[in-house]
């Protein structure tokens, strides 16, 4: 038997006081796609960092075909044939996609001789994977698929032959994804080797032939896809029975609380993300907003909650026009008239990492009377307040005093929840309520976020796992480049109807 | 920095500065000692000359009040992330607006009324020098530190102007105005001493020490105790958070601008209202650069940049004495140390914080280690 | 007629001295901010610059030996901000503004206990400067035509150092757009993880940057100090640095029209001495100080979008940390 073409042999990661990978081993032949699964923290794309050399393992040994490397660098692990897709894309905006791909393998000091010997190169690689991009477009203004793509051309015209990706579906539509996975099988099928980090299952069993289970920081089995089923890999992951499902009753839907009506919305820089949207959302019913990211999604809830301006129709809140909004007197307004938001990235908008839990409580409602007293903070009903929503949605450490950025992910969105919730809001706005938390709060949260439908409250669910709104939402409406495709109840919800529909075809729609 | 940097409080705030402050004197002792000259001799007669008598304690506390201002000037920009290098040239204005107070007022106007408004006039003044580039950064997203020393430079060059042509003392040489009217004059340390019946050196000394202290409290108060002051700390700390809770980041930044302007312009208070009685060219003497160091080492908090303003009001007025007493010694020495605190405080302060954290972290642990043992 | 050609040709003379100072600390500001790490200290360094020039020009009697220093203390002081800035990520803006204080204080300390003469250094000889060549005063040329003379003046009447600075200019466009190093360059000031993920060092093309940076700043220091002047005078960039920095805004991060900005602001700079006192109609004089303030005046317009719009490059000022 041959050598493996990758084998991690015991490797061990500190960061501070945290163990991110616990005495990791596992072996990658050539010609095999490997899944690398685990939930969020696993220390998946921590040990693939130090594969790649982005980070520096404290112990441990890797082995390329067989021989011992010291990879200190990124440059080493290209040299050894190693190449990385990274999740967020390391690509300079301001560059043309060819001075991109020859960034670090230049070849010579003058560029003018390279560019035009790699032109040649690359078209065929282009071509003999499928690959079309303009070599001479900006980066800027590419889309993501396009960017992954530069991503991938990078690794091959550095000769990579293990191609490692660190979730590469986030941001891409099932019709892309396809195609990566047809890429993927063609790069396997010439005899390299692929390391795909993931934590959607389903792909995991669609592309890979074998299968890395991590959970917290440790290798906790090493399966053939072919003898595992979804459920089976969920208990690996989590180290328990996992009940993918929420027990909840009936919705039973009141009124209109929210109407959207030939709702537009442009970015700042004038592109149109929201197109000509309308939409009612009732009290009692969970509406699930599925769709790739990047898709209008955040623009949609931002628009409603006051933080980008709509730039054709109206939002109505319980018959009232709701005005234009983009404005932080928008935001305040419609706080205080009952709309509840919790933003999907609660680092950039929910929390302010620095602050206190006690701060942090009150944030949003620095204005409300019950915190202050003409101008001045109250500090001890603060903290009261800051206690109590610790104690109802079980956030620990319950110390008040600690900054927000020091609590884990799971703690942090109880605490952002807690906060918008507790009020019994008319209607509550919710953006990835699960990114980064860990099984345990998710059961949790899930379970507060039904608890306020059934108290009456409309709820808009935004959510990059699929799963998640089909389990949670009474209704759910599929978002493509800004418009709606797809309107349909949970119980009828079909999984390759919505797919359909996220790639934004409409013709099936009917 | 991030988790794994975290100090103990009293460490962040009390010994690192003091570390980084021992590491710019020792250098400083370094190079004096390149120099030819004995650096503990050079101390010692820094120390006298700063606190050695009424007299030298008096001009220490002087120039200990220019600091109180520009530094928490900066140190309030600071809190709504905002690097305010232009406390000079908003100091000079704020001269500039309380001298036109000072030359334009009826003398006979009782100084109860005429005082508070050259001091109005000397925060409006340098609160609008500091709203300009405020409003700039938050409408036209120009940076404030760009912004700030240009508009330095135009505030020296206005001051330049209006002393060489217009507010020229009619027959005089130099370019200084006439003496503002005595009805604004703050009064002096030794004046209020005497109408106490007490005996004091005479100074610059004057009332705007009080005012300076005063306002230290008052920014402890705003800061942290009212809901403007939490706005403000969200803009500064994460103003996508601070939009979401409804806060408006470009208000608060030209508020804030403003404010530190209003602060920074307090210079003026001391020393046209309080010391020269004239505006005279470069009363302002790199007191808004020295700010920056002042913030930095008190840790853009009240209480440490009065303290932080003491050291630097004795480095000034015992730089000066020591001057006079060393041959060979110039007063740029204390230029000196003061860009070696900068460095050391601002941009070079992780050389001692990432030791320290990593010293702590071990004894954490060890007592950690040490409490199990003794549990089990 | 004649009179306005040599007037116009001693001013273009004149704007290009004064520019060259400019050019180079703003160029050295340029490699700074493209890599990735602002660059307040400009002025800092030009004065540092000038003071080790001036000193070893007078210590060895040899301009040579005074531009080695002063590319030296260059140097050093750039990679003092690079330590700061790459390896400790200490705030960048504090660090500059520390080296501008730190090179006020430190050269005049050491000129002061050095020479006893107030902070300056001893009027060098013409021996140990960098001289041009004044056509006024070489035979054969005094009966020329002062048109012909002025022009002369303009094109062959400058120091070496000005010729080099000139020979600079395109040699960096080419380095910038042409080189492998360029196009590092101008990646990890947008992107330092791009490079770093491409198997590029991060902080070595930082410090390499610096390195440059630190050159050129060192090299303006030198010119101000020994070829424009023959001695050191404390505080004698006298903002220039500053004024370097708003032409490196002014030029939106670009060569080209960086060194035009330079030379804009130069012949302001030129002109004023030959505006001073001049009546416009209806105004009336134009105080100095207005002139003066002009290149500020233009830089905030440019800088409120006014006129276009200068986006500086996408990570400077923003230390690499690696993700996790």
């Amino acid at each position: 038997m041959t050598e493996p073409a990758l084998e991690l042999i015991g490797i061990d990661k500190h960061f501070g006081s945290n163990h991110a990978n616990k005495s990791v081993s596992f072996r990658v032949q050539r010609g095999e796609v490997l899944g690398l699964i685990g939930e969020n923290g696993a220390g998946k794309s921590t040990v693939m960092n130090m594969v790649f050399g982005y980070l520096k393992a404290d112990h441990g040994q890797i082995l390329v075909h067989g021989h011992e490397v010291d990879i200190k660098v990124p440059a080493d692990a290209i040299a050894h044939g190693i190449g990385m897709v990274h999740q967020h894309f390391k690509l300079v905006d301001t560059f043309s996609v060819l001075e991109n791909i020859i960034l670090g393998s230049e070849g010579a000091f003058q560029l003018a001789d390279r560019l035009a010997l790699a032109r040649g190169e690359l078209a065929e690689l282009s071509k003999a994977f499928g690959l079309n991009v303009d070599l001479d477009a900006l980066v800027s203004g590419l889309s993501v698929g396009d960017k992954q793509k530069v991503e991938i051309l990078k690794a091959l015209y550095r000769k990579a032959d293990i191609l490692i990706l660190d979730e590469p579906t986030a941001v891409l539509t099932p019709d892309e994804t396809r195609h990566l996975f047809d890429i993927l099988r063609q790069w396997r099928d010439q005899g390299r080797t692929v390391i795909l980090i993931t934590h959607k299952l389903k792909e995991v069993l669609a592309v890979t032939d074998r299968v890395i289970v991590m959970r917290r920081g440790a290798v906790v089995a090493d399966l053939d896809t072919a003898h595992c089923t979804a459920e089976g890999l969920a208990e690996h992951m989590v180290g328990r029975p996992v009940i993918l499902q929420v027990s909840k009753s009936v919705a039973v839907p009141g009124g209109d609380v929210v109407t959207l009506e030939h709702l537009s919305v442009n970015d700042s820089d004038g592109i149109p993300r929201v197109r000509d949207v309308s939409l009612s959302l009732r009290a009692g019913e969970i509406t699930g907003l599925a769709g790739v990211s990047g898709n209008g999604q955040s623009e949609l809830i931002e628009a409603i909650a006051g933080l980008m301006p709509i730039s054709h129709g109206t939002i109505r809140f319980r018959g009232q026009d709701l005005g234009l909004g983009g404005s932080a007197e928008s935001v305040r307004k419609r706080r205080e008239m009952g709309i509840a938001h919790v933003p999907e990235d609660r680092l950039v908008r929910g929390l302010i990492a620095e602050l206190s839990a006690r701060d942090n409580a009150i944030l949003g409602r620095q204005n409300d009377p019950s915190f202050n007293n003409r101008n001045f903070l109250r500090p001890s009903a603060i903290l009261n307040h800051c206690r109590s929503l610790m104690a109802s949605f079980d956030v620990r450490p319950s110390r008040p005093m600690q900054a927000g950025g020091h609590f884990s992910g799971g703690n942090q969105q109880k605490i952002v929840l807690g906060r918008e919730m507790e009020n019994a809001p008319a209607f509550l706005i919710v953006g990835q309520p699960t990114r980064g938390v860990d099984i345990g709060a998710i059961e949790f949260i899930h379970k507060r976020i039904v608890a306020l439908r059934d108290q009456g409250a409309a709820i808009l669910l935004v959510s990059a796992e699929l799963d998640e709104i089909l389990m949670l939402s009474d209704r759910v409406i599929v978002m493509s480049q800004g418009a709606i495709m797809g309107d349909i109840p949970a119980s009828q919800a079909d999984e390759r109807q919505i797919g359909l529909w996220m790639a934004g075809d409409h013709k099936v729609a009917a | 920095m991030s988790r794994n940097q975290s100090l103990p409080w009293w460490v962040e705030i009390g010994v690192l500065p003091v570390i980084n402050l021992a590491a710019a004197f020792i250098v400083s002792g370094l190079v004096m000692a390149a120099l030819g000259h004995d650096p503990f001799e050079a101390l010692g007669l820094m120390v006298t000359g700063a606190f050695g008598s009424a007299d030298s304690l008096g001009y220490t506390l002087y120039y200990t009040t220019n600091f109180i201002f520009t530094g928490l000037a900066v140190a309030l920009a600071s809190h709504a992330g905002l690097f305010n290098i232009g406390a000079e040239g908003q100091a000079m204005l704020g001269g500039l607006g309380a001298a036109l107070v000072g030359l334009v007022i009826s003398p006979g106007l009782p100084g109860i009324i005429a005082i508070p408004l050259a001091i109005l006039a000397a925060m409006i003044f340098g609160g609008i020098w500091g709203a300009i580039p405020g409003w700039l950064q938050a409408y036209r997203g120009s940076h404030v530190v760009i912004t700030t020393i240009m508009m330095n430079f135009l505030a020296g060059a206005l001051l330049t102007y209006l002393l060489v042509d217009v507010l020229i003392a009619p027959g005089g040489g130099t370019p200084e105005s006439r003496s503002i009217s005595e009805n604004v004059w703050l009064p002096a340390a030794h004046q209020i001493a005497q109408s106490l019946g007490l005996e004091l050196a005479q100074t610059p000394l004057n009332l705007s020490l009080l005012l300076g202290l005063f306002c230290a409290l008052g920014l402890n108060i705003f800061l942290w105790r009212t809901r403007w002051g939490f706005s403000l700390r969200a803009v500064g700390l994460n103003p996508h958070a601070a939009l979401y809770a409804g806060i408006s980041p470009s208000r608060m930044t030209v508020l804030a601008m403003a404010l530190s302007g209003a602060l920074a312009g307090l210079v003026g208070a001391n020393e046209i209202l309080g010391a020269q009685h004239r505006l005279v060219l470069g009363f302002t003497g790199g007191y808004g650069f020295v700010g920056i160091a002042v913030a930095l080492m008190g840790r853009n908090r009240p209480t440490g940049v009065i303290i932080a303003s003491l050291l630097f009001g004795a480095l000034y007025q015992g730089g000066s004495e020591l001057a006079l007493d060393m041959p060979g010694i110039s007063r740029d020495l204390v230029v000196m140390i003061q860009g070696l605190i900068i460095l050391f405080c601002g941009a070079l302060e992780n050389i001692f914080r990432s030791p320290l954290a990593r010293l702590f972290a071990a004894a954490r642990s060890t007592r950690a280690e040490l409490t199990g043992t003794a549990g089990g | 007629m004649d009179d306005f050609i040599t007037v116009s040709l001693a001013l273009a003379a004149g704007s290009l001295r004064l520019a060259i100072p400019l050019m180079l600390g703003a160029l050295g500001g340029l490699f700074s901010e493209r890599a990735g790490i602002v660059d307040v200290g400009i002025e800092g360094k030009m004065l540092i610059s000038a003071f080790a020039s001036a000193a070893v020009a007078h210590a060895t009697n040899s301009p040579w030996a005074g531009l080695a220093a002063g590319l030296g203390a260059g140097i050093v002081f750039a990679l003092i901000h690079g330590v700061g800035a790459i390896a400790f990520r200490g705030n960048q803006v504090v660090s500059g503004m520390a080296l501008n204080i730190l090179a006020a204080g430190l050269t005049v300390t050491i000129a002061a206990a050095l020479y006893s003469q107030g902070g300056r250094t001893p009027q060098l000889p013409d021996a140990a400067r960098f001289r041009g060549t004044s056509f006024a005063a070489a035979d054969g040329t005094s009966q020329l035509d002062p048109a012909l003379r002025a022009l002369f003046e303009l094109v062959a009447g400058h120091n070496i150092l000005v010729y080099l600075s000139l020979v600079l200019v395109p040699a960096l466009v080419w380095l910038v757009h042409k080189t492998r190093f360029g196009l590092r360059l101008r990646a990890v000031g947008e992107n330092p993880e791009a490079v770093d993920t491409a198997g590029i060092q991060v902080a070595t093309l930082r410090y390499q940057a610096s390195i440059i940076s630190g050159l050129l700043c060192g090299l303006a220091g030198t010119y101000i100090a020994i070829a424009q002047s023959a001695s050191f005078v404390p505080n004698m960039t006298a903002g220039k640095g500053y004024l370097a920095l708003a032409a490196l805004i002014f030029g939106k991060w670009r060569i080209w029209p960086t060194f035009f900005a330079c030379l804009l602001f130069a012949f302001a700079d030129a002109a004023q001495s030959r505006l001073q006192g001049l009546n416009i109609p209806g105004i009336g004089a134009i105080p100095v100080q207005f002139i003066q303030a002009l290149p500020y005046v233009l830089t905030l317009v440019l800088l409120a979008g006014l006129v276009g719009r200068a986006i500086p490059p996408k990570a400077s000022g923003v230390p690499y940390v690696k993700e996790r």
